[in-house]
């Protein structure tokens, strides 16, 4: 098991996290076992918020973990324990190896300034610097000469295409803009563990798909290890190798896009998807089956593709699909059909979503 | 809410009422509730005389030690600007302006500097400039670090809140002895008042500042790996720059206003020092030269200050400041030695003025007596001494029959029960004010204050706000100060009256009308940057030495704040609001009246408090003209040396104060 754990870059056991008067109250259980349900309705009643509650998860090396889940369901609280910024009432975490939890003040420090990059919604642009100084600002916190770090900042800036506006203040620029500025500036140190919460939300519905495309291209060429925030489905299944789905502070579901929109776990979950296209959402891998027998026939598709790319072939009486790069997969029609059958039971036309 | 403010509440203050009212009607037979008893007043000022003197004898050493620290920078500083020419001096102030506000306030600037150099009054303006740029880095340093650490440790900051209203209200003046006697006769003294004064504004922008800092900002910079000092340093710092530089102007601004008042303590031949002496010899000329000289000074220093807090500065590029400012040094180098200021004919000038304008001034004087007569007879005798004392044949010019004294009783009780109906609360008020009205405000039975305030403090502070105004009264009693604690509070009334009335009109007028608004808003802004010592001069002018004189000044100084608050309130009611009083078919003043104005309620009120705190600050300065109460008090324990006197009135203005800006302010939890 020694090769799948060195897989894993983060490893969370039961996670808790508790605003209120006094938090630490209700963890002092020396040895008992903890009830969570037990415990989060207690907490509810006596005036506390359980914003993250038993959380276990695990974050491999080289994906994008994405944690969703609707406003208020505790996604922020969770990122930062992740990164420290809020201290955890209960649970572990395991990071790269060392106690994450336990680390504090100089090693802490440290550790952020080297192994963790963090974009944020709001973006957290020092108004008083420049893009380039802000992406430098990092580096320059590390006491990096200047020559040096802004060799370094001007390489990021062209990283997220922004090359020419090094010299403009945060107020000088869009909104997308100042999220490629974010973005680089937690690239600067070149992270190992990189967390995103809800980076693109603030911005229009096109930046935003523009956004998560850039995205998508920086992963391929940098291979992180990324946990990212959204409230948006869509987006989740866009970006994720992995989703978290919390409701009220805890995972209720946990699996790659496919097995969240293929297999809701309650009817919360399969309500929650109910909206997505799954023809958009699912991608040629997901359905992808070993071929039995005889090699697969019919096109070649690339297996990051949505299905719906296949539908125009599929119409015109395609019965079976190869996928690129494996001659050993095939895509069958009829499990595509029976995702058109479910499109069509919630109204969503393979034409796309509604609204 | 309702629960609270329901029938006990009625009860309460139906019971506060008919107390009044009996001890008003037995005051007129039992000298005890008519004035506090003379057998309770304690020696309280011989008394902490001694402990101030015991306690500041035995400070000494540190105090002169202490002043000799303030008066080297001082006297350098001072010496400094004494021998750099003019020329070099105004070069340098234009230049920083330009810097700071553009080619407009640059032009300005040299256009005011110009003036301070012709009217002759360039010395004098340079040694209260000296003042002020010694107590400004001061006052900043000592703000800013106050503010950080009330940041840091959210449980005092109630404490330090406290504390900076204590400072901002206790009159100078009340605590200028004390000081004197601490670091001995020279202008350390008056610096330190000075500093007091001008710290609070600094520490409340330093505080809304830096907690306004985004909280990403702060854990972008915790995630980029900031030790405890970067994150301080160079993520909050630098974004809450733009508040802190508003502090900075504001921390300006009050000491300029104070250094021109401690001019008082005298031996500095600074601009105060110039103005004060001249009203003293009743010369008006100069004195109003002297005033047009600190109004210059003080819209400059406020346009500069806010250029750096509104855009950072950066009209033109620091390299040519710095290339302008070795120019200026050059100047100053070149031209040190010579004698270029110009001669006193602009002095002269100004004394022959003095003739013109006392022809003005009796040829203006019987429009400005009927303004006079109105408000004296019309408000102030009326609040003063009431209807009893008022129906006189003296003064309104009939007797104070059985048959009026009924008549009055008897549309009192019918107003009150008649408007009590419906919103027994406005009964409740309109026969407190029909009480008041009765006896005048001073001669009000003094357990009836204690009881209303002491209900009033209670239900809305708690037992610190009751504990404070009882406290207050209490001091005001034994002290022998109940009567001008009371005539404070009405002349005060009187002046917040007054500008509510006028500002508060204009301030509708504003809200309705963009050019009005437009016209309006330089002025209330240049009325408020100017120094409180300013707005004794047109009124002594005009009116002579007295009471009336000291209400006109201070409410020219309190009549900013009901402007600017009723407009705002206004503008900011909600335009769907105002949209559906409109479709509903209200003409405009029904609009003004049933719509506007209730929404605007908490603004309103707002102005009101702040009203009321700029008038009792004015109490002091204007008891330079004349008047009869604590600030009186305050001025005659200053000039008599009287430590413990000043202190202790001091201490009941503060308390005034605090108390009816607690009372005033929203609850801010139940
Ligand atoms: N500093 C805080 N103090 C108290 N409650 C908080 C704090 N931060 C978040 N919460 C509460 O915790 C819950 C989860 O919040 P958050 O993690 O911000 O949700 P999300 O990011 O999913 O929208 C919410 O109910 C929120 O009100
Ligand atoms: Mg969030």
């Amino acid at each position: 098991m020694a090769s799948a754990s060195s897989q894993i870059m983060l490893s969370c056991k039961n996670l808790w996290k508790v605003f209120g008067a006094r938090p630490a109250y209700y963890f002092d259980t020396a040895g008992y076992q903890i009830d969570p349900d037990g415990l989060t309705a207690r907490l509810r009643r006596e005036g506390h918020i359980p914003a993250v509650v038993d959380a276990s998860f695990d974050v491999k090396r080289g994906e994008i973990f994405v944690i969703m889940g609707l406003s208020g369901s505790g996604k922020s609280t969770l990122v930062r324990c992740l990164s420290r910024l809020l201290d955890i009432e209960h649970g572990t975490m395991e990071f790269d190896g060392q106690d994450l939890a336990k680390i504090s003040g100089p090693d802490l420090i440290e550790i952020r300034r080297r192994k963790m990059g963090m974009v944020f919604q709001s973006f957290g642009l020092m108004p008083h610097l420049t893009a380039l100084e802000n992406i430098a600002f990092p580096l320059k916190l590390q006491g990096v000469a200047r020559p040096e770090r802004e060799a370094r900042a001007r390489e990021m800036l062209e990283l997220v295409e922004l090359g020419n506006r090094g010299d403009a203040l945060p107020s000088q620029l869009s909104g997308g803009q100042q999220q490629r500025v974010g973005i680089a500036r937690s690239l600067s140190t070149n992270p190992d563990l990189w967390f995103l919460d809800e980076p693109f939300s603030a911005l229009d519905p096109l930046i935003r798909r523009q956004m998560q495309d850039e995205f998508l291209r920086l992963q391929s060429q940098l291979k992180k290890t990324i946990v990212f925030i959204t409230h948006d489905i869509m987006e989740a299944c866009r970006l994720a190798d992995r989703i978290a789905l919390m409701r009220g502070g805890k995972i209720i579901q946990l699996g790659t896009p496919a097995e969240i929109l293929l297999q809701p776990v309650d009817d919360y979950v399969s309500d929650f998807t109910a909206e997505v296209a799954l023809t958009r959402a699912i991608r040629v891998r997901d359905l992808a089956r070993p071929a039995l027998g005889d090699l697969p026939e019919g096109p070649v598709v690339p297996p990051a593709a949505p299905i719906e790319v296949i539908l125009p072939a599929l119409a015109s009486g395609q019965r079976q699909f190869r996928v690129e790069g494996d001659d050993s997969l095939v895509l069958d029609a009829t499990s595509v059909l029976e995702v058109l059958k479910r499109d069509a039971r919630h109204g969503l036309g393979p034409e796309g979503g509604r609204g | 809410m309702t629960a609270v403010w329901g029938n006990r509440q009625y009860r309460i203050w139906t019971g506060l009422l008919l107390l009044s009212v009996l001890l008003v009607v037995l005051a007129q037979h039992v000298p005890l509730f008519k004035s506090f008893p003379a057998w309770l007043v304690l020696d309280l000022s011989t008394w902490l005389n001694s402990v101030i003197s015991a306690l500041f004898e035995t400070l000494r050493p540190l105090g002169m030690l202490l002043s000799t620290l303030a008066e080297m920078p001082l006297a350098g500083i001072r010496s400094l600007l004494a021998w750099a020419p003019w020329p070099a001096t105004s070069l340098l102030v234009i230049l920083v302006a330009l810097y700071a506000g553009g080619l407009r306030l640059a032009l300005f600037a040299a256009v005011a500097l110009g003036m301070v150099v012709v009217m002759g009054y360039w010395p004098k303006a340079m040694n209260t400039l000296a003042l002020v740029i010694i107590s400004v880095p001061v006052a900043v340093s000592i703000g800013f670090a106050l503010g950080a650490l009330a940041h840091r440790l959210p449980k005092i900051r109630p404490a330090m809140i406290a504390l900076l209203d204590v400072m901002q209200t206790w009159p100078a003046f009340g605590y200028l002895i004390p000081l004197l006697i601490l670091f001995g006769f020279g202008p350390t003294a008056g610096l330190t008042a000075s500093v007091i004064f001008s710290v609070p504004p600094m520490v409340r922008n330093t505080l809304v500042g830096l907690s306004d800092v985004p909280p990403a900002i702060v854990e972008s910079a915790l995630m980029a790996g900031a030790r405890p000092r970067q994150l301080f340093w160079q993520a909050m710092v630098p974004t809450a720059m733009p508040q802190l530089l508003v502090g900075v102007n504001q921390t300006t601004m009050a000491s300029l206003s104070m250094v021109i008042i401690i001019a008082i303590i005298g031996g500095f031949n600074d601009l105060g020092w110039e103005v004060l002496s001249a009203m003293r010899a009743a010369e008006l000329g100069r004195s109003l030269g002297a005033g047009l000289v600190i109004v210059l000074i003080a819209v400059l220093l406020d346009r500069i200050t806010r250029g750096f807090a509104e855009r950072g500065g950066r009209a033109i590029s620091g390299g040519v400041l710095r290339a302008g400012m070795v120019i200026a040094l050059i100047l100053a180098v070149l031209l040190s030695g010579y004698d270029l200021l110009p001669g006193d004919q602009a002095q002269r000038l100004l004394r022959r003025i003095d003739g013109w304008l006392l022809d003005f001034v009796a040829w203006s004087a019987p429009v400005f007596a009927v303004l006079r007569n109105a408000i004296t007879y019309g408000v102030m005798l009326p609040m003063r001494i009431g209807f009893s004392g008022s129906a006189s044949p003296m003064v309104w010019g009939f007797a104070l029959t059985p048959a009026i004294t009924a008549a009055y009783v008897l549309v009192a009780v019918a107003l009150a029960l008649i408007l009590g109906r419906r919103k027994p609360m406005r009964g409740i008020v309109t026969g407190f004010a029909a009480l008041l009205f009765w006896t005048g405000l001073p001669a009000f039975p003094w357990p009836g204050v204690f009881a209303v305030i002491g209900v009033a403090t209670w239900q809305k502070g708690g037992a610190g706000l009751f504990a404070l105004a009882m406290a207050g009264l209490g001091l005001a009693g034994l002290s022998g100060l109940w009567v001008p604690m009371m005539q404070s509070i009405y002349l005060a009334a009187v002046a917040v009256l007054i500008c509510f009335v006028i500002g508060g009109a204009l301030g509708v007028l504003a809200a309705e009308n963009d050019r009005f608004s437009a016209i309006l808003r330089p002025i209330s802004d240049t009325l408020q940057t100017l120094p409180q010592f300013v707005f004794l001069i047109p009124a002594l002018m005009l009116f002579k030495v007295g009471e009336f004189t000291a209400l006109i000044a201070i409410a020219l100084y309190a009549v900013v704040p009901p402007i600017r608050y009723v407009e705002h309130g206004l503008r900011n009611v909600r335009p769907d609001l105002v949209e559906a009083g409109v479709q509903m078919g209200a003409t405009p003043w029904q609009l003004l009246w049933q719509v506007k104005l209730p929404l605007a309620r908490s603004s309103v009120l707002l102005g009101l408090n702040q009203t009321i705190m700029a008038a009792l600050s004015m109490l002091v300065i204007a008891a330079l003209v004349g008047t009869r109460e604590l600030g009186q008090q305050v001025y005659v324990a200053l000039s008599k040396a009287d430590a413990g006197a000043g202190l202790i009135a001091g201490a009941i203005i503060t308390a005034i104060a605090l108390i009816s800006d607690r009372l005033l302010r929203r609850r801010v939890s139940n």
